[in-house]
């Protein structure tokens, strides 16, 4: 008996090499460069290694396109067209992202805590932040973690599958707890993601267990094959099904899942928290779609219900409780939960043009939410003596950023547009095609609560809008702000309004606080300009001439089966 | 002019051009800025008057059409194209939109030092008048709805910006309300595109039209559009967003806001709701026909009531809006052609109330009512040209409102005598409030403060002088207007699939 090598296709697997590969070297950079230079070398070469991602996609889509795609390494990765889809959509998302992650901002403070192992409070801690330590780990670690995200929605088993969702996940967990500022509720924020995502793996890994004991097999093609094959142990099937779509679920923050959302997206780093919210949802929901369109088909008549469920509740759950926050992370925390609901009416109906147009949704969304972070991670809180602080999240300290940072707010005004659904905006699009698909596939009393939810959702959006733009700045302005003031002036000359005589719509979003500490939009080193530029161009582009990209993405929007 | 060039699509991009000239202008130039958006304003007019020469009046069809892929993957074309109806409107619009920056010159900042505010206000408004051209030539169901919602955007801008106490307020009832009516309409637009014959072009309104559907569907996706349409309208009882509206904006921007933008709301039941959903309109008619008299009878009552002059006039809207749908549902030839002429008429005479109460308002400091009185012998001229404007409203002989509220209740009474006869006690009450406000404001004795208040300035006569020419001509002369008006309504009488019933009026004098 010889031992045959498998035969790899590793030109098929080159976006998933890369990027793992540059991680692993990142790590080694890490050691081995000096700590001057280790930023640059770091960000050149993280940045090197996602656009080499995003060429090995570009360069193997024709070829999928002409074939359909081909399983590699025994069926453990399909590379078909959804994966290069969502591969070249992660990969331009982490890149984007990356940038907001890398910029230090005009105060010279990237978003990481000085030494991330120092008790908060202690003395070592402020012994590092006074030697102005900055840490470079977070690149090796946002490479592996989009790594693990390239994998998932191309497993072609449920080892892989479950594999992938670990590389993802872990470094995410680190990276929650590195917050600069408030790192308490940063660290409790990764505590918590860290045990709730380890539940949700374990249910996982049972349900995996529980398919495998039905079919015999880890890979999703046997399993297609058992499910159509009926035997007496449906209950095996069913359990395991479910569970493994608990753990999906999960990752992409559906109810009743949804529960670690918004305190790991307040604590998170804020640059962080958009990168995990752009690419972790499209990551979760490829690997879904997979499953769902490959695997599960079979049982559509016994999931239903279940996730019929899942999605009212999440759209009307997330809707709802985002109406009540008072705090924008919070408040974008809650609106990926409505908006996960919305892109899960496309996928529930099991509708063919589902596939591209949640494919869409993925990539525009995306683009909103890292621009809409990066903009939230520019507005900071300043005390009375000048020192910028962290974040200013709570709402009432948006009020009047309109009239002092135009593009700023402009670009965030349309980044909520765009979540709301405006047409001419990407997001309407998006929208459009999952309602479509819900429709066209009979869920249509899905598409009518989901625009219901839109609406209401639409709300809580244009509320932010009408604090940025018609809302007055406390009168506090510190004498550094003195100026812009100035230039203000003769606009809120006009305005004899005082703050709460709206009705209630926008007073009781401010809130007490102290005096002292005023509202400050700090400089870029540009990273993060451009990262905004870039997501406020996607947006509108994609929302008046979206026909390239959808073009191109309904060739590539069949499953290998 | 050589027939085939895109008027509409001119018409559509010249605003655009002159928002981005606004906003692109470099700061030592901004003191041109309502010359620019002005001279915008006039060409666009011009342009206007041009298409309507190339516009044959004796086709009934759908003319000037331009069709262009705009996303086919979806099945979307960027489609334009009006009958009489459609241009009519478009007419009255692009006209309002000078008369409104001529209006306002003073609103936004003093004379000489335009501010940056201004130049937002007059940007947005020009933002707003394309999306308002684009919306009447739409013959695209999607381009249609993509209009329909993204035009809230620059009104929203233009309320909550700009407006007045509780702009904040309004801007977002405003923008709440309109955007729910719209969402269900996605749902209908979805559906109705699943019934046509999809492919490239399959938003095309052509052919969506004379499609053989399921019933009961049928009146679903009837009434998700019918609900936006109505939202927009707005009918009683989703009008309550209007009256804070119309309160909180500018006086220019509840001219366009009342005047034109709530037009889309029964164009689109005349030009979607009625050709698409034939049956469905039918079965309907009987329950919108109830609304609509509500509407007339409850918009008038409130009205009355009203001690914001603004509000007051937002609700004689809501009364005007009821005798449109009123016109438009009973079906015959008399209603709808009465029902197109009223929308074009109500926007000059809601317009011109709009801007003289703005200009009162403005010397006064206040909206109340209360805070007027025996202005007549103060400002004269004002007070005629409030007159003249009010008795507009209710529909006085010899005004263009008169002959399209009398087409409308003729028309209306061949098939619903009842609805016509409860309906026409609107026009009493119109009397009521128009004559009452105006004894409040203008006559007794002068109140306080309010010996010296200026006459019309030039300027502000200039804006309001064509209004009122216009009313008085389409009152003596309406035959040029009712000729592009009336073909229209026979297709869509057609389309439904009814038989026209003489109006009582032409029966008894053949």
């Amino acid at each position: 008996m010889t031992f045959t090598a498998p035969q790899v296709d590793w030109a098929h697997l080159s976006p998933v090499l890369v990027v793992l590969g540059a991680a692993a070297i990142g790590v080694l950079l890490e050691a081995f460069v000096p700590e001057r230079r280790r930023r640059v070398v770091q960000l050149a070469f993280s940045l090197a290694a996602l656009a080499g991602a995003v060429l090995a996609v570009a360069l193997l889509w024709n070829g999928v396109k002409r074939t359909g795609g081909v399983r590699v390494l025994g069926d453990s990765l399909v590379v078909d067209g959804p994966t290069l889809v969502l591969q070249g959509t992660i990969a331009l998302l982490a890149i984007v992202a990356l940038l907001t992650v890398a910029d230090r901002t005009s105060t010279g403070e990237d978003a990481f805590a000085p030494t991330a192992a120092a008790v908060p409070g202690s003395d070592y801690e402020e012994l590092a932040r006074r030697r102005g330590l900055q840490q470079t780990e977070v690149y090796p670690l946002v490479l592996f973690a989009t790594g693990g995200m390239l994998v998932f929605p191309a497993a072609g088993d449920f080892l892989t599958l479950f594999v992938a969702l670990e590389v993802l996940s872990l470094p995410l967990y680190l990276l929650t707890g590195l917050a600069r500022r408030r790192r308490l509720l940063s660290q409790e924020a990764a505590m918590k993601y860290f045990l709730l995502g380890a539940f949700a793996s374990a249910l996982m890994l049972f349900g995996i267990g529980l398919l495998y004991g039905y079919s015999g097999s880890l890979t999703y093609a046997r399993i297609t094959t058992a499910v159509a094959t009926p035997t007496g142990t449906d209950s095996l099937l069913l359990v395991g099904s479910v569970l493994v779509l608990a753990g999906l679920l999960f990752k992409l923050g559906a109810v009743p899942f949804h529960s670690w959302t918004p305190d790991v997206y307040q604590g998170a780093p804020t640059p962080i928290t958009g990168f995990m919210a752009a690419c972790t949802k499209v990551a979760a929901f490829g690997a879904l779609l997979r499953v769902w369109y490959t695997v599960m088909p079979g049982l559509k008549w016994d999931l239903d219900v279940v996730l019929w469920i899942v999605t009212i509740a999440t759209m009307v759950v997330g809707t709802v409780i985002a109406m009540t926050q008072t705090d924008m992370k919070r408040l974008l925390a809650y609106s990926s939960v409505a908006h996960a609901g919305f892109i899960l009416t496309g996928i529930v109906a099991l509708d063919a043009q589902g596939v591209s147009a949640v494919l869409f949704y993925l990539l525009v969304y995306g683009a909103a939410t890292i621009g809409a972070f990066g903009v939230v991670w520019l507005v900071r809180e300043r005390d009375a003596d000048g020192i910028v602080l962290g974040e200013a999240t709570h709402l009432s300290q948006w009020a009047g950023i309109g009239r002092r940072h135009p593009w700023l707010a402009g670009s965030f005004a349309l980044f909520l547009f765009s979540f709301a659904g405006i047409p001419l905006t990407a997001g309407f699009i998006g929208k459009f095609g999952v309602f479509s698909a819900a429709v066209d596939g009979g869920a249509w009393p899905l598409a009518l609560l989901g625009v219901l939810a839109s609406a209401g959702a639409a709300f809580f959006y244009v509320r932010i809008v009408v604090l940025m733009f018609f809302s007055d700045a406390p009168a506090d302005q510190t004498a550094d702000e003195a100026d812009d003031a100035a230039a203000a002036a003769p606009v809120e000359a006009g305005d004899d309004v005082p703050v709460d005589a709206d009705g209630g719509a926008v007073a009781t979003l401010v809130a007490q606080r102290a005096p002292s500490v005023t509202t400050t939009v700090v400089g870029t080193e540009g990273f993060a300009t451009v990262a905004i530029a870039v997501c406020a161009a996607v947006t509108l582009v994609l929302g008046v001439f979206p026909t390239p990209v959808l073009d191109a993405i309904s060739h590539m929007s069949t499953f290998l089966p | 002019m050589s027939s085939d060039f895109p008027w509409l699509t001119a018409l559509i991009v010249v605003p655009l051009v002159g928002a981005a000239v606004l906003w692109l202008m470099p700061a030592g130039a901004r003191r041109r800025t309502r010359a620019v958006a002005l001279t915008v304003a006039l060409v666009e007019v011009a342009i206007g008057v041009a298409t309507l020469s190339a516009f044959d009046t004796g086709d009934a069809g759908v003319q000037l059409k331009e069709t262009h892929q705009w996303i086919p993957s979806l099945g979307v074309s960027y489609a334009v194209g009006v009958d009489g109806v459609g241009i009519a409107l478009i007419l009255m619009s692009i006209a309002l939109v000078p008369l409104v920056i001529l209006a306002g010159w003073r609103e936004q900042g003093s004379d000489d030092a335009p501010t940056d505010r201004l130049r937002h206000f007059l940007a947005l408004t020009l933002v707003l008048e394309a999306f308002i051209v684009a919306v009447f030539a739409a013959r695209d169901v999607f381009f249609f709805y993509v209009l329909f919602e993204a035009m809230l955007i620059p009104v929203y801008f233009l309320i909550g910006a700009f407006g007045g106490a509780q702009r904040r307020y309004a801007a977002i009832k405003f923008l709440i309300y309109s955007l729910t009516g719209g969402l269900i309409m996605l749902v209908a637009v979805i559906g109705l595109y699943l019934q046509g014959p999809g492919g490239k072009d399959g938003f095309l309104t052509d052919n969506l039209t004379g499609l053989t559907m399921d019933p009961t569907l049928e009146k679903w996706l009837f009434a998700g559009f019918f609900l936006a349409f109505a939202i927009k309208a707005p009918m009683f009882p989703v009008h309550t967003w209007l009256p804070d509206a119309a309160q909180n904006a500018t006086p220019g921007t509840s001219t366009l806001l009342v005047g034109v933008l709530d037009k889309v709301g029964t164009f689109g039941m005349l030009t979607l709701c009625l050709p698409l959903f034939p049956a469905a309109s039918r079965w309907a008619a009987p329950f919108v026909i109830v609304l609509a008299v509500i509407s007339i009878i409850y918009g008038a009552l409130l009205a009355i009531g009203q001690k914001d002059l603004m509000r007051l006039i937002a609700y004689t809207s809501v009364s005007h809006f009821g005798f449109i749908v009123l016109g438009i549902f009973a079906f015959t030839s008399t209603s709808v052609a009465g029902s197109s002429f009223y929308m074009v008429n109500h926007g000059l005479s809601t317009g011109a109330l709009f801007l003289i109460a703005g200009y009162l308002v403005a010397r006064r400091g206040s909206q109340d009512i209360a805070d007027f009185g025996g202005l007549q012998r103060v400002v004269p001229v004002m007070a005629g040209t409030f007159l003249v404007a009010g008795l507009s409203a209710l529909s006085l002989p010899g005004l263009s409102t008169f002959v399209s509220e009398f087409l409308v209740l003729v028309g209306s009474f061949a098939r619903h005598p009842a609805a016509a006869i409860v309906a026409s006690t609107g026009v009493v009450l119109a009397a009521v409030y128009v004559l009452w406000t105006y004894q409040r404001i203008f006559t007794g004795p002068v109140k306080d403060g309010l010996e010296t208040m200026p006459d019309l300035r030039p300027r502000e006569t200039w804006a309001i002088a064509p209004l009122l020419a216009a009313m008085i001509v389409l009152g003596f002369v309406p035959g040029p207007a009712l000729d592009l008006v009336r073909p229209p309504a026979s297709v869509t009488l057609e389309q439904v699939g009814v038989t026209d019933l003489p109006a009582a009026a032409e029966g008894s004098n053949p």
